[in-house]
């Protein structure tokens, strides 16, 4: 419980309206979108100003209370979920885009800004901020920048990380810590913002990003392959990467992904297919016409039985819109979804598909595979509904599994979604009993009191 | 008071509805609500998250989970734009009627829902009681868009530009109509609604001359009473299934080919309301009527075979999307098809013309200012085109938009599509009441 007297501080150095100390207000930030169980918060707070912002994390500081900062609550690994009794920071009252520079191309801005909110301030410019994750209409930069948030154009464009210039944050104590610069070049004292990107609100809270903008490419061109057999799709993935193109995005669907979307959007999908590719190249002109050529050849070669080039830019909406409608489609099929981002190096990606279906048998779960193919992040999907205790004993087993499995194929346990709660306890499997130790131990010389989102990435030190 | 375990018990009958929600928050991208405040318990997903706290006993605070359930301006944002597919508007009526049953409706409420909403004729009376004592009461200040405001300072007014109550509502004018149709024209019940009845008659009785005007046979029983949303929102269950029961009584399904009104909200309500919520005992008469339920756009488009044609012309006229016409049953190509047919106005479409107005029924009288401050939005958007007009095909939308439109100084009349159709038809007809046959 958090004293009558602490939430009257808040009020006073944030303002009445800027703290939610209603139980019936606090339930409603116990949760993000993992399906995990929910934890009560002791006091919500919503800063609209820098100030007020530092001085929730100073209040939280000086009393040691834990403080969870949350964008928009749409965190797949449980990053935003609270500590019993915390606070939560809600960062979507700081939401100003600060600087647009179309000269030195870069933008600085607050973490409560929502991504697709700036990707079309970026683009009525004719600039481009390419990290584009699947809750981009409500994501915030702030959440995407703390969870390293991916992507469809991770392949060519890089992740949000390979966009963040700068950073100003609050430490542990409200103590302004500013990293980076506005500058293309910068070498500058260590680089936090390095440390801090994917952090996951562990290490600072951030008050200020400087990101990097790029020129808008000049022409695209989207197609649509089929196969009838999951191989062949997988290896033509391997085989346009090692043929050097990097399209801008090169989505996978396996047939239960297609059937799922068709009987939910009837867009005349073909249901007997074994897998598609969804794939877009983007550039100038003639490299594109050049690119989408040797993509079809490719396609062809490995047995692509048909191949939809999009002639206009409605014909490329609809292929995206049959990629974009994955996750409804799913998640209307059970109560509980649970999505995994285990990634493999692209290479290996044939062999990944194999290994989801082994496990989805093994296991006799229900498992759609989709996602981001050109840069080796699959989306298994697991449909199921939590209250079956039984199954859902099943899928805690295949979760294990498919980390294992990607694992031993020299993969990672996240590409985009983080580690969170989720996935904590599994970072000895890919790592080492060291690396976690010296995590730790920067965890503990940053946040002596353990205050900034204990608990999340790192095991707590015994 | 009942313990709280038998609120569980209740609720748990939405538990399979609730499960649906998979905490994605994408409904933070649409609601209207959430946009002004920033606030979970403002949107659709922690709403629900509210209603499974309640149910799984993480909370126990059923006051506190119904005063945020009432934040909400019921519009379907959210659910047309839900992932999962969740029951939204189902299950937040479900739930105001559960919570409503166990903490009791509020006295002002319930006199106004069981006293006078659930008996049309005393409705009525009052009604005409209050708009003579109206002119006393208020003054006119806008003479395009038709508002008055109030002469005194009159808390529940809160500065509202309002339009008046009609002098002589349309049951008055016309109290009952039953005319044959026109060779081979099909035979239409027309559903007044309460706004359109005392506030909009001018709407009706355009509506009746063009159904008139195409032969179409009319149906409209005398005694009608409110489709019974407002009781429905306040969690009022027992009133909605007497204005339910009330209404089927009078229009049975087999008298007519189609049952057309001129209020979004109400053909929504009738048409996925009434059979969803109604009794087992009027079930299969509610769905039939729902099934031959739309809205007059709707019916004079698709099936009277209006069609533009008349060529545009140098009045701008904008759209505004009611959201129980767009979101709940998909309909916003007819309205704008109905106005083309009406020929002489250049339609230029607002930015996001189907976002919601703000009124969202008592959530107006109950959130007054977070009700305005997303009604200027709109106003801004239907400013920013420069029209003459603005149409739409909801009354409740057509008093909030004059309310901003008014309180802002535009002169920017508020119009129903069926109007501006009307308008263009020659004066054949007789006055609509008069029972005459065009021949």
């Amino acid at each position: 419980m958090i004293p009558q007297t602490l939430i009257r501080e808040f009020e006073a150095r944030l303002g009445k309206e800027a703290v939610l100390a209603a139980e019936a207000d606090r339930l409603t930030y116990a949760y993000d979108a993992a399906p995990l169980e929910p934890v009560l918060p002791g006091l919500v707070v919503r800063p609209t100003s820098g100030e007020a912002l530092a001085a929730a994390v100073r209040l939280c500081g000086e009393n040691g209370i834990p403080l969870t900062v949350r964008g928009a609550g749409t965190n797949l690994s449980g990053g935003t979920v609270p500590l019993p009794g915390g606070v939560v920071i809600v960062t979507n009252g700081l939401n100003r885009i600060l600087e647009l520079h179309e000269e030195d191309l870069y933008a600085v801005v607050e973490p409560g800004v929502v991504t697709a909110r700036f990707a079309a301030a970026v683009q009525a410019r004719g600039l481009f901020y390419p990290p584009d994750p699947g809750s981009q209409a409500v994501s915030t930069l702030g959440g995407n920048v703390a969870e390293n948030a991916g992507g469809l154009r991770g392949l060519k464009y890089g992740v949000t990380r390979d966009y963040v210039m700068g950073l100003e944050f609050f430490d542990a104590r409200g103590e302004t810590i500013k990293t980076g610069s506005r500058t293309v070049k910068c070498a500058t004292g260590y680089n936090l913002a390095g440390l801090l990107v994917g952090s996951e609100g562990t290490l600072g809270v951030f008050h200020r990003i400087t990101l990097k903008l790029i020129p808008l490419p000049a022409a695209q061109q989207a197609m649509m392959a089929v196969f009838d057999r999951p191989e062949g799709a997988s290896e033509t993935v391997a085989a346009i990467i090692a043929a050097r193109i990097v399209p801008a995005t090169l989505e996978f669907m396996d047939n239960f992904t297609i059937r799922a979307i068709e009987d939910y959007s009837h867009a005349g999908l073909p249901v007997e297919a074994a897998a598609m590719l969804l794939i877009e190249v983007d550039g100038h002109p003639a490299q594109v016409a050049e690119d989408a050529a040797r993509v079809e050849e490719l396609c062809r070669r490995h047995g692509a039985k048909s191949l939809r080039v999009a002639r206009d830019a409605t014909e490329r909406t609809k292929v995206w819109e049959a990629r974009r409608s994955a996750l409804s489609a799913l998640a209307k099929l059970k109560p509980t979804l649970v999505l995994e981002d285990a990634t493999v190096p692209r290479s290996r990606i044939p062999d990944m598909v194999r290994a989801i279906g082994e496990i989805a048998r093994e296991y006799r779960l229900s498992i759609g595979t989709f996602g981001h193919a050109g840069d080796g992040n699959l989306h298994p999907t697991i449909l199921t509904d939590k209250r079956d205790r039984e199954e859902w004993g099943r899928v805690e087993q295949a979760i294990a599994a498919i980390f294992d499995r990607a694992l031993d194929l020299g993969g990672t346990l996240s590409g985009e979604h983080g580690t969170g709660i989720a996935k904590a306890c599994f970072l000895d499997r890919e790592t080492t009993a060291a690396t976690i130790l010296y995590s730790q131990r920067i965890k503990k010389a940053l946040d002596p009191g353990n205050i900034l989102n204990p608990g999340k990435i790192i095991p707590a030190p015994a | 008071m009942a313990d709280l375990a038998a609120l569980r018990n209740l609720l748990r009958r939405l538990e399979e509805e609730l499960v649906v929600c998979m905490r994605c928050g994408m409904c933070q991208a649409v609601c209207p609500v959430f946009a002004r405040t920033g606030r979970e318990a403002d949107v659709a997903r922690g709403k629900l998250a509210l209603l499974d706290g309640l149910l799984q006993a993480m909370i126990a605070d059923p006051e506190g989970v119904r005063d945020r359930l009432e934040r909400c301006l019921l519009c379907g944002s959210c659910a047309a734009n839900c992932p999962s597919g969740v029951n939204v508007l189902g299950i937040f009526l479900k739930a105001r009627a559960i919570l409503a049953g166990y903490l009791g409706l509020p006295p002002a409420k319930k006199a106004i829902f069981r006293r006078l909403l659930a008996h049309p004729r005393l409705l009525d009376r009052a009604l005409e009681f209050a708009s003579v004592f109206q002119k006393l009461l208020a003054r006119p200040v806008n003479e395009i868009v038709g508002t008055s405001c109030s002469r005194i300072q009159a808390p529940l007014l809160a500065g509202r530009h309002f339009r008046p109550l009609a002098a002589v509502p349309f049951h008055r004018r016309c109290p009952s109509r039953e005319t044959p149709p026109r060779g081979a024209g099909p035979r239409v019940a027309f559903f007044t609604g309460c706004l359109i009845d005392k506030i909009f008659p001018s709407v009706a009785e355009a509506a009746l001359r063009v159904l008139d005007h195409h032969g179409a046979g009319i149906f409209l029983p005398a005694g009608q009473g409110c489709c019974g949303i407002p009781a429905l929102s306040g969690g009022d269950l027992e009133s909605f299934h007497r204005l339910v029961d009330l209404n089927l009584a009078l229009f049975d399904p087999a008298r007519f080919d189609a049952l057309v009104t001129c209020c979004a909200t109400c053909t929504s309500t009738l048409k996925k309301l009434w059979p969803a919520l109604s009794g087992e005992k009027h079930l299969p008469r509610a769905r039939a009527l729902a099934e031959k339920t739309m809205d007059i756009s709707q019916f004079l488009v698709r099936h009277l075979g209006v069609a533009s044609g008349a060529g545009v012309g140098g009045r701008v006229v904008t759209v505004h999307d009611p959201c129980h016409l767009r979101k709940s049953l998909g309909v916003f190509l007819e309205p704008r098809e109905l106005i083309a047919a009406a020929g002489g106005w250049t339609l230029r479409e607002m930015e996001a013309p189907d976002d919601c107005c703000g009124m969202g029924g008592s959530f107006n009288l109950a959130h007054y200012d977070l009700s305005k401050a997303i009604g200027r939005l709109k106003r801004e958007r239907i400013a920013a085109t420069g029209c003459e007009v603005v149409a739409t095909g909801c009354p409740a939308c057509m008093l909030q938009i004059s309310d901003m439109l008014s309180q802002a100084g535009d002169a920017i009349a508020v119009r129903h599509p069926v109007e501006l159709y009307a308008a263009s038809l020659p004066e054949e007809a007789g006055p609509p009441g008069s029972g005459r046959l065009l021949r």
